[in-house]
C-alpha cells in the first residue's frame, strides 16, 4: 500500500487533431504519487493541449486516462476537478472583488440556517492557508494581496476541491524570486502529502530546482521522460529543441560611433516615473534593468507616448518632437513591442497577415490601403525571416503560440522600418528556441544601425546584448553601466545598493 | 481572386439560406408572392414591397454594423430619424427646395452622430449609455422642431425620395442599395474595415499600433447618424409628413437585430455589412409573412418574435458548433484512418 501502488494518473496514447494539424500524437504521461513532474517543450509542442485534454477542456480524439487505476473521461474542467485533477493557470482565475475566504469556498460555502456562515468560513480559510505557511486575513479582498499569495490561494482551492493531481500552468511567470520560493515551499509540501504535481514553465532553473521528473514534448509527441537528477539542463534543452543549442558567444562589440538619435531629457510623470534622461545613438542597444515595478515598463510607455508624460522632452536628431500619443511616436519611426502581448500587442481575431501589416497601414492612413500583393510580400518576408511557424497567414493570430505571436509583433514593427525600437520584455513567456532567435535578432538590428531600448528582467540576456544598461529602482534612474561594467553582478549591485545618487544619464 | 469572393459567399451563406426559407414561407401563405407587374411605369409586387419597406432598417443597419464592429451600439438611431425627418420637413415648409431640406436633415443626423461619437470616444462613456441619452432626448428635440404637431408638406422633390420611382423602381430601394454598395466599397477597398475591426477586437493594441482610434470611433458614430438621418428623411417623405412621436419608433432594435441576424458579434470585430443587409431583408420578409397570412393583427408581434427566435437559435454558437461537428465528422477520419493500416502492415513485416 505504500509504494508500488501504481501511478495516480496514467494517460496512454492521447491524440488530438485540429483541422489540418495533429496537436497530440499518441502521448503518454505517467504521474506517480508524491512527485513533481515537469512538462517541457517549446511553444506549440503540445503542452497546453495535453493539459486541456486531461482536464476535459478539450475532448481527446484517442487514448485513455486512468486515475487511481480507474478509467476516467472528464467532459469538462468541473468534471475533472470532481475526479481529483485541479488546475491553476498563470493568470489567476479567481474573483478579485471577493474576499480570500469567499474565493476559497466559492460554490461550497459553509452554510448556517440557509445563510452563509461567514465567520466559520473565515476561520476555515485561515486554518487552511496557515497550512501553506500563509498568515493572512481571509476577510480581506483578494486584490489586497500579491499575485504570489493569490496564486497560493488558487492552489489551496484546487487542492481542497481535487486533491489527487495538481496542474500548475506557468505559475511563476509573474512572480519575483522570493515569491517563487514561497510557491515552491507550498509545492514541496503538497508533494510530501502524496499529490502528483504537474509543473509547466519556461524557466529551466526552476524545473531543476523543484521537479523530480520531466516529460518533454516536441511537435505533439513525447520525446522522452527523464529523472532530472540524472540529466543536465543541456540534455533537456537538446531534447526540447531536437538539436544542440550552440552556446551563445557573448562577444559584445563596442557601439559603432553612430549619430545620436534620441535624447530623452527629464521625462517623467508624477506618481509613475521620476524624471529620467537618456540618449541613444544609432547602432546601440540600451538595456533597462530593475526589479518588477521599478519603472521599466513605465519608461518604455512614456517614451512611446502610450502614457503621456507630464514633464520633460524628447529630442530626435537634436530637434524637439511632441510624443503624447503612440500615433505621433510611430510617425517619428518609433516602435514599441509591449510587455503584455495579449492585451497590448496582438489583435486576436484578426489574421496573422493583418496583424503584421497593422502598424504600417495605420501610419499610412486608411485612405491608402497597402495593395494586397505588397501585403502578402511583406507578411511572407517576415514569416520567413523570423521563422514564424503557422499553418496559414489567414489564421487568427490568437491561435499562434506565445513565441510566434511575439515574432509576429516584431514583424509588425519591423514592417514600419523603425529607427528606434523599444522592446519591453521581448522574451517573456517564450520558449528556448524563440528566445535565442530574438536575442540574435536584437543583435542583428543593432548592427544594421537601429537604436534599441530593451527592458528585461533577465540579466544574463541584458548583459548579452546591451551596449549600455540603465538601472532603475523605485521608479527612479539609479545607475548607468557601460562597456566592461556591464555584468550581472554589477547590475544586481546597482539594484540593491541604496542612497547612491544617480550617475547623470545622457552622455 | 477566387479566394476572397469564395469566402464572402461562405460568410453570407447562412443568411442567404434563412432569407430563402423566409421567402419560401411567404410563397406558401401567398402563392402569388413572386409575381411582379409593370404598371404605370412602376414595378409592383410583393417582392418589390419587401425590398421597398426594408429600406429604413437596411439603411440603419449599414451604420449600425460599423458601430457594433467597434464593440459599440447606437440606440439613438430611431430618435435621430425623427430629428432628421422633422428638420427636413421644417425646411421645406419654410419654402426651401428639397436638396436644401435633404442636406439639412443629413446635417442634423451628422450632428447627432458627432455628439454620440464624442461621448463615446472622447469622454469614454459606455456606448449603450451614451446613445441612450439621445434616444430619450432625441424625440423631445424632434417635437421641438415640429412644435408638437405632425408637420406635413407637399414638396414633390422631397416626397420623391420616399414615394417616387426611378426607372420603374421605387426610389428607397435604389437609395439603400446604392448606400450599401458605397459603404461596402469604401470600407473594403480602403483599410478602414480592417482598422475598425482592429479597434473592436482590441482597442488598446490598436492604439499602440498607431491607429487613431478616437477619430475612427467618432467617424463611425457620425456615419451611423448620417444613415439614420437618410432613413428618417425617406420615412418622412413616404408619409409626406414628419411625425416626431412615431417616425422610426423602435427601429433601432430592428437595426440591431438585422446586424445580429447578419451573424455579426455584438462583441465587435469582424463584420459583414452585406450580411446585415440580408438580415434587414429577412426581418422584412418575416413582416411580410405576417401581413400576407391574414392573421389577426394581435398575433403580429408574437409571431415575429417566434420567427426571430427560431433564426437566432439556428445561428446560436451551440447549434453552429453541432453543425460544424457534423460537417467535420465527414472528412475528419481520413487523415487518422489512412496511416493506421499502413503502420499495422509495417509492424506485421
Amino acid at each position: 500500500m505504500t509504494h508500488d501502488t501504481g501511478p495516480v494518473l496514467h494517460a496512454k496514447g492521447i491524440s488530438k487533431f485540429f483541422p489540418g494539424t495533429i496537436a497530440l500524437d499518441e502521448v503518454d504521461l505517467r504521474l506517480e504519487p508524491g512527485e513533481v513532474h515537469a512538462l517541457l517543450g517549446e511553444n506549440g509542442a503540445g503542452k497546453s493541449t495535453l493539459i486541456k485534454c486531461l482536464t476535459g477542456a478539450y475532448q481527446r480524439d484517442n487514448g485513455t486516462i486512468h486515475l487511481d487505476g480507474q478509467e476516467v473521461s472528464p467532459q469538462s474542467t468541473a468534471d475533472s476537478q470532481r475526479m481529483g485533477i485541479g488546475t491553476v493557470y498563470q493568470e489567476v482565475n479567481l474573483l478579485p472583488n471577493l474576499t480570500v475566504a469567499e474565493n476559497l469556498y466559492l460554490g461550497r460555502q459553509p452554510m448556517r440556517w440557509g445563510l452563509m456562515a461567514r465567520r466559520r468560513m473565515n476561520a476555515m480559510a485561515r486554518e487552511s492557508l496557515a497550512g501553506y505557511g500563509l498568515d493572512i486575513d481571509p476577510a480581506e479582498p483578494l486584490t489586497a494581496y500579491s499575485v504570489a499569495i493569490q496564486q497560493v490561494v488558487a492552489i489551496a482551492r484546487a487542492v481542497e476541491m481535487s486533491g489527487k493531481v495538481l496542474i500548475l500552468d506557468e505559475p511563476t511567470a509573474s512572480l519575483d524570486r522570493d515569491e517563487v520560493q514561497l510557491l515552491f515551499s507550498v509545492i514541496r509540501q503538497l508533494r510530501d502529502r502524496g499529490l502528483a504535481v504537474v509543473f509547466i514553465t519556461h524557466f529551466l532553473d526552476q524545473v531543476f530546482e523543484i521537479s523530480d521528473r520531466a516529460t518533454i514534448l516536441r511537435n505533439g509527441r513525447v520525446v522522452g521522460t527523464r529523472v532530472l537528477a540524472d540529466v543536465s539542463q543541456k540534455d533537456v534543452v537538446t531534447l526540447m529543441l531536437g538539436r544542440q543549442l550552440e552556446s551563445q558567444v557573448h562577444d559584445r562589440k563596442p557601439a559603432k560611433a553612430g549619430e545620436t538619435l534620441i535624447e530623452v531629457e527629464n521625462l517623467g510623470k508624477r506618481g509613475m516615473l521620476d524624471p529620467l534622461s537618456l540618449a541613444l545613438r544609432e547602432g546601440e542597444v540600451v538595456g533597462l534593468a530593475g526589479l518588477l515595478g521599478s519603472g521599466r515598463t513605465e519608461t518604455a510607455n512614456l517614451i512611446f507616448g502610450a502614457v503621456p508624460a507630464d514633464q520633460g522632452r524628447i529630442l530626435l536628431r537634436g530637434k524637439e518632437i511632441p510624443v503624447s500619443t503612440p500615433r505621433e511616436a510611430v510617425k517619428h519611426r518609433f516602435a514599441l513591442c509591449p510587455e503584455d502581448r495579449k492585451t497590448e500587442g496582438i489583435v486576436g481575431d484578426l489574421s496573422v497577415r493583418d496583424n503584421i501589416i497593422l502598424a504600417r497601414q495605420a501610419s499610412q492612413g486608411w485612405m491608402r490601403p497597402i495593395p494586397r500583393a505588397e501585403v502578402n510580400e511583406i507578411a511572407e518576408r517576415y514569416v520567413k525571416a523570423l521563422d514564424i511557424r503557422l499553418a496559414s497567414l489567414d489564421m487568427p493570430i490568437r491561435l499562434l503560440s506565445g513565441g510566434n505571436q511575439q515574432k509576429a509583433l516584431l514583424a509588425r514593427w519591423l514592417a514600419t522600418n523603425p529607427d528606434f525600437l523599444i522592446l519591453d520584455e521581448p522574451t517573456r513567456g517564450i520558449d528556448v528556441g524563440a528566445h535565442a532567435e530574438i536575442i540574435a535578432l536584437i543583435e542583428q538590428l543593432r548592427s544594421d544601425g537601429m537604436a534599441l531600448l530593451v527592458a528585461s528582467s533577465e540579466l544574463e540576456e541584458l548583459v548579452a546584448y546591451s551596449t549600455r544598461v540603465i538601472v532603475l529602482r523605485d521608479r527612479k534612474q539609479v545607475r548607468e553601466l557601460s562597456g566592461a561594467e556591464i555584468t550581472p553582478e554589477n547590475i544586481v549591485h546597482a539594484i540593491a545598493e541604496h542612497g547612491t545618487p544617480a550617475e547623470e544619464g545622457a552622455r | 481572386m477566387i479566394g476572397p469572393k469564395h469566402s464572402t459567399f461562405k460568410r453570407i451563406l447562412p443568411q442567404l439560406l434563412i432569407l430563402a426559407a423566409a421567402l419560401a414561407i411567404n410563397l406558401v401563405v401567398f402563392p402569388d408572392f413572386f409575381d411582379i407587374d409593370f404598371r404605370n411605369g412602376r414595378l409592383f409586387g410583393n417582392l418589390i414591397d419587401v425590398l421597398n419597406r426594408a429600406a429604413p432598417v437596411a439603411i440603419l443597419c449599414v451604420g449600425m454594423t460599423l458601430v457594433i464592429a467597434t464593440r459599440g451600439i447606437d440606440l439613438s438611431v430611431g430618435a435621430v430619424m425623427a430629428i432628421a425627418g422633422a428638420t427636413s420637413a421644417a425646411v421645406v415648409v419654410e419654402g426651401h427646395g428639397w436638396v436644401t431640406a435633404l442636406l439639412a436633415g443629413l446635417g442634423a443626423g451628422a450632428l447627432c452622430g458627432l455628439w454620440n461619437g464624442i461621448l463615446v470616444a472622447v469622454l469614454k462613456i459606455q456606448p449603450i449609455v451614451a446613445t441612450l441619452v439621445l434616444m430619450v432626448a432625441g424625440r423631445g428635440v424632434a417635437q421641438l422642431i415640429t412644435e408638437g404637431k405632425i408637420l406635413t408638406f407637399s414638396n414633390e422633390g422631397l416626397i420623391h425620395l420616399g414615394a417616387g420611382v426611378v426607372a420603374g423602381v421605387p426610389t428607397p430601394i435604389l437609395i439603400w442599395m446604392a448606400l450599401g454598395a458605397l459603404v461596402i466599397f469604401v470600407v473594403r477597398r480602403t483599410a478602414l474595415g480592417m482598422l475598425i475591426e482592429a479597434i473592436g477586437i482590441n482597442e488598446r493594441s490598436s492604439r499602440l499600433a498607431g491607429i487613431n482610434s478616437r477619430v475612427l470611433l467618432v467617424c463611425v458614430y457620425l456615419v451611423s447618424g448620417l444613415c439614420a438621418a437618410l432613413a428618417g428623411v425617406i420615412v418622412a417623405a413616404d408619409i409626406k409628413g414628419a411625425d416626431a412621436n412615431n417616425a422610426g419608433l423602435w427601429l433601432e432594435l430592428d437595426a440591431i437585430l438585422a446586424v445580429v441576424i447578419g451573424g455579426n458579434s455584438l462583441l465587435g470585430g469582424r463584420f459583414s455589412i452585406l450580411a446585415s443587409l440580408i438580415g434587414a431583408l429577412i426581418i422584412q420578409s418575416v413582416n411580410s409573412v405576417i401581413l400576407l397570412s391574414g392573421m389577426p393583427p394581435e398575433f403580429n408581434l408574437v409571431i415575429k418574435a417566434l420567427l426571430i427566435l427560431a433564426i437566432l437559435v439556428i445561428q446560436s454558437p451551440r447549434i453552429s458548433y453541432l453543425m460544424y461537428m457534423l460537417r467535420a465528422s465527414g472528412p475528419q477520419p481520413q487523415p487518422d484512418t489512412a496511416p493506421l493500416p499502413k503502420t499495422q502492415k509495417e509492424e506485421a513485416q
